[in-house]
């Protein structure tokens, strides 16, 4: 069975975000891009299945600018077998990207698609959820625990919800969106970073996928939350119930 | 690996209030009630509590303060083997008589000049300023004076200067060696207040700020403005940029930018009379007369008060890698060594080493962290970080280096970073040893800088010497030929101390090393410092402390013995006015 693992390049998790001067995005330029932590998970959980001897192959995919390469070649260090980089330049919504993999999943055929349950930079968290639907395929989302049947066809999914946790089994082929607690990603090591190097990156466009990139949504302004306030040090409670009555009118 | 060091200094920060006012509540009351029947058992309670709190450094220094300084005081065998201890204190020199004490008119000039807010009394304040960062060292000092402006400080040591009153200059009080804290009742100068920001350059880099600026937040005004500063260090929530130069402090940029006596480019310094030194240049050039900004820099306070500081600062860099590696033997972390200056030249930017018995340490005392080489141990491990412009150049790079360097046989073994998370999970294990160390148990501290082939040599001479009665852990900024050789025992020992000490300040000695790399000489090795400068040399100094310092009341009792300074005649200079 052939797992197919979707990889966003974002702005690393620990970088402080500035929004552009003009407030028509974020700043990107000059700043570190790393993996999303989620599809670290996603690629994780597939290699893991894979070391199992439930898989045969995983296969890393991102879209997005050139640059994406470089982040397709960590996922190849950690171990996935190849890669396909389906290069756009522009912004892309969860709508388009849904839509590439839905093609990208016509050509390739495989039994399970693994997604981060959302990305850190627009934490839309829609991508799997709409894969699934132009698939109709089963999905199982924010997965903690992830346990294949390949025999019977079947993957059971925990899923941490409100009230505690919920198991679901879906039929294969599935898609399957990760959280945070389902496994610790691996380090790529220096072996791994060498092999990586004879790996092979597909490249592609939505074009050849017959995928039109359109939006339905127009990014208007981004700008950063408002300041918190410093707080201040009140010198008696006559004078915080003072306040509180007749500045914050609370009471 | 800068979030992870903002968030433990948080912590730090905020739970000491939070402890200091609980141990007030349960611990002192013990000790204080029952100070003679404290058993062993309530110190364990106590430690119980530090060890829940978090991981955090002050906290853990929290406790060897209840095991150490309190300890002194109080008659209980259970406690006799804790505090016996004071690992290389040396036997304090008597109080200087010729030190005038405190009386009223004393404290009502103070308050004339800085007014009753610059005058602290109050014991609680006190108590914080006469104690140190690791608990180790406690004073008895009952004045502090806060000045705000460079003309205050000139006024209190001039007055001070004509009574004779001893002064202890104070910044951020983050020292490791005693040198910020009095050792007696001297006057406490804190420089605290003085903490603007004068101006920043663009263009060449330049920042002028006052003495008690925080590092802290000295890094976050140069980050909006694209710049670093030149040095970064696990204090920089606390420590200030006056003590920072007063000590010409290392940490982990030094590789890479230098010393302190680079990138400081002029100061601003009260000497002990009152005169004001304006040495506050902003040139990168400058050949008119002795450079006297110098003496400043590393003289722990004791020949003037650092009150301004003009400083290069570079720009920040956009790329940074790192790589946690491993080795099978010492002579192949010095090949990398030269390997890695080779061949990563400009963008190298720290090369750290731990043994394997640190690494062990780190990750049986620590927790959340893992072994980024699971897949078997290591003699050795090496860090590399890469600081550059252009992030696919400088991997490029780097993978390049490191993938010949494991051909070749040098690396057994290795891990990069692929986000800056990966890259703070590595620094943090080369950064927790010291609070690992903390947590196994007594720790006797050497800060050694030698030459890099015969680092290793010491710790394994200090293996055979010890045999399995101490844990010797050897870690350092290898790139920097530093050392910090650490002894980790369950408890302090005289029997072990004398094992080491002098052997480890002869053994230095020898090699022509520092026994005083990067921490100063404070008041613990003042005593010591002859093991790394000639008599000569000593009595130079102590003969420019005479020129600069005639009466002594600069940061008494430290970096220098106080024999020699009792020797060395001089003539008092006039003070302009």
């Amino acid at each position: 069975m052939k797992i197919l693992v979707a990889i966003k390049r974002v702005v690393d998790y620990a970088v402080k975000i500035r929004v552009k001067p003009d407030k028509s995005g974020v700043e990107t330029s000059n700043v570190k891009m790393s993996m999303n932590p989620f599809c670290e998970i996603a690629l994780e959980e597939a290699l893991r299945i894979k070391e199992s001897g439930r898989a045969s192959e995983v296969v890393a995919v991102s879209i997005g600018p050139a640059q994406c390469a470089d982040t397709l070649r960590t996922g190849l260090a950690m171990g996935a077998d190849r890669a396909i980089h389906v290069e756009y330049p522009g912004t892309l919504y969860p709508l388009s990207v849904a839509k590439i993999f839905k093609s990208l999943v016509d050509a390739e055929k495989p039994g399970l698609l693994l997604l981060g349950k959302q990305a850190i930079d627009d934490d839309c968290n829609q991508t799997g959820q709409m894969i699934a639907g132009l698939l109709k395929w089963p999905q199982g989302t924010f997965a903690s625990k992830v346990v294949l049947d390949e025999q019977n066809k079947v993957v059971t999914v925990d899923r941490e919800v409100d009230g505690g946790l919920e198991t679901l089994s879906l039929d294969l082929p599935a898609v399957i969106t990760t959280d945070l607690r389902l496994n610790q990603p691996r380090y790529a090591t220096l072996p791994n970073i060498m092999k990586a190097k004879s790996k092979a990156i597909k490249k592609l466009s939505p074009k050849d996928l017959n995928v039109e990139i359109r939006s339905d949504l127009e990014v208007v302004q981004v700008t950063e939350p408002p300041k918190r306030k410093a707080g201040v040090i009140l010198s008696s409670v006559d004078e915080l119930i003072d306040r509180l009555k007749n500045e914050a009118r609370v009471i | 690996m800068k979030n992870l060091t903002a968030v433990s200094r948080l912590l730090r920060r905020s739970s000491r209030s939070l402890f200091d006012r609980r141990s007030n509540l349960t611990f002192l009351g013990a000790f204080c009630s029952s100070s003679s029947g404290l058993s062993y058992k309530s110190l364990q309670t106590c430690e119980q509590f530090t060890q829940d709190d978090c991981f955090h450094k002050k906290v853990m220094s929290k406790r060897i303060y209840f095991l150490r300084g309190y300890g002194v005081g109080i008659q209980s065998n259970g406690l006799r083997t804790h505090h016996r201890s004071l690992a290389s204190i040396a036997s304090t020199p008597e109080r200087n008589k010729s030190f005038a004490t405190i009386n009223s008119d004393d404290i009502s000039y103070f308050k004339k000049v800085l007014g009753e807010r610059g005058v602290i009394q109050d014991e609680e304040k006190l108590d914080d300023a006469n104690t140190d960062w690791m608990r180790k060292y406690k004073g008895s000092s009952k004045l502090m004076l806060q000045p705000r402006s460079t003309q205050e400080v000139s006024q209190i040591l001039d007055y001070c200067n004509s009574r004779c009153l001893a002064v202890v200059p104070q910044g951020g009080n983050t020292g490791l060696v005693g040198g910020s804290i009095p050792v007696y009742d001297e006057v406490i100068i804190n420089i605290g207040s003085m903490n603007n920001i004068l101006s920043f350059d663009k263009v060449s880099g330049i920042l002028v700020c006052e003495a008690g600026c925080i590092l802290e937040n000295l890094i976050s005004f140069l980050d909006n403005e694209g710049y670093i500063m030149p040095l970064d260090l696990g204090a920089k929530g606390s420590c200030q940029i006056g003590g920072n130069v007063s000590t010409n402090a290392g940490g982990l940029r030094l590789l890479r930018y230098g010393s302190l006596h680079g990138s400081v480019l002029g100061l601003e310094v009260v000497l002990a009379n009152g005169t004001v030194l304006d040495m506050l240049g902003t040139l990168r050039k400058d050949n008119t007369g002795y450079d006297l900004k110098h003496l400043f820099i590393g003289s722990e306070g004791s020949l003037g008060i650092v009150t301004k500081v003009s400083i290069l600062t570079p720009p920040k860099l956009s790329s940074v890698n790192v790589a946690f590696l491993a080795c099978e033997d010492y002579l192949s972390c010095q090949k990398i060594l030269l390997e890695a200056k080779r061949k990563l030249g400009e963008i190298l930017s720290a090369f750290e080493f731990l043994d394997i018995n640190a690494m062990d340490l780190v990750l049986k005392q620590l927790d959340g962290l893992r072994d980024p080489l699971p897949s078997s141990k290591h003699n050795f491990y090496v860090l590399i970080e890469t600081t550059g412009s252009m992030e696919s150049h400088d991997k490029e790079k780097l993978e390049a280096f490191l993938v010949q360097a494991i051909e070749s046989g040098l690396l057994t073994d290795g891990v990069v970073a692929q986000d800056i998370n990966q890259a703070s999970s590595f620094w943090r294990i080369r950064e927790g040893v010291p609070e690992a160390l903390l947590k196994a148990g007594a720790t006797y501290k050497y800060d050694l800088s030698l030459p890099p082939e015969k680092m290793y040599d010491l710790v394994e001479e200090m293996r055979g010497r010890l045999g399995a009665a101490a844990n010797v852990v050897a870690y350092g900024h290898l790139g920097d030929g530093n050392l910090h050789l650490n002894i980790s025992t369950q408890q302090y020992d005289d029997n072990i101390l004398s094992k080491i000490e002098p052997f480890v300040y002869e053994w230095t000695s020898k090699q022509r090393g520092s026994i005083s790399a990067e921490h100063g000489v404070g008041l613990m090795k003042a005593s010591k410092i002859h093991y790394s400068k000639s008599a000569e040399t000593v009595q130079t100094m102590a003969a420019i402390k005479k020129v600069l310092d005639h009466n002594g009341i600069l940061n008494p009792y430290k970096v220098l013995p106080t024999s020699v300074l009792s020797e060395s005649g001089g003539q008092e200079p006039k003070k302009e006015s």
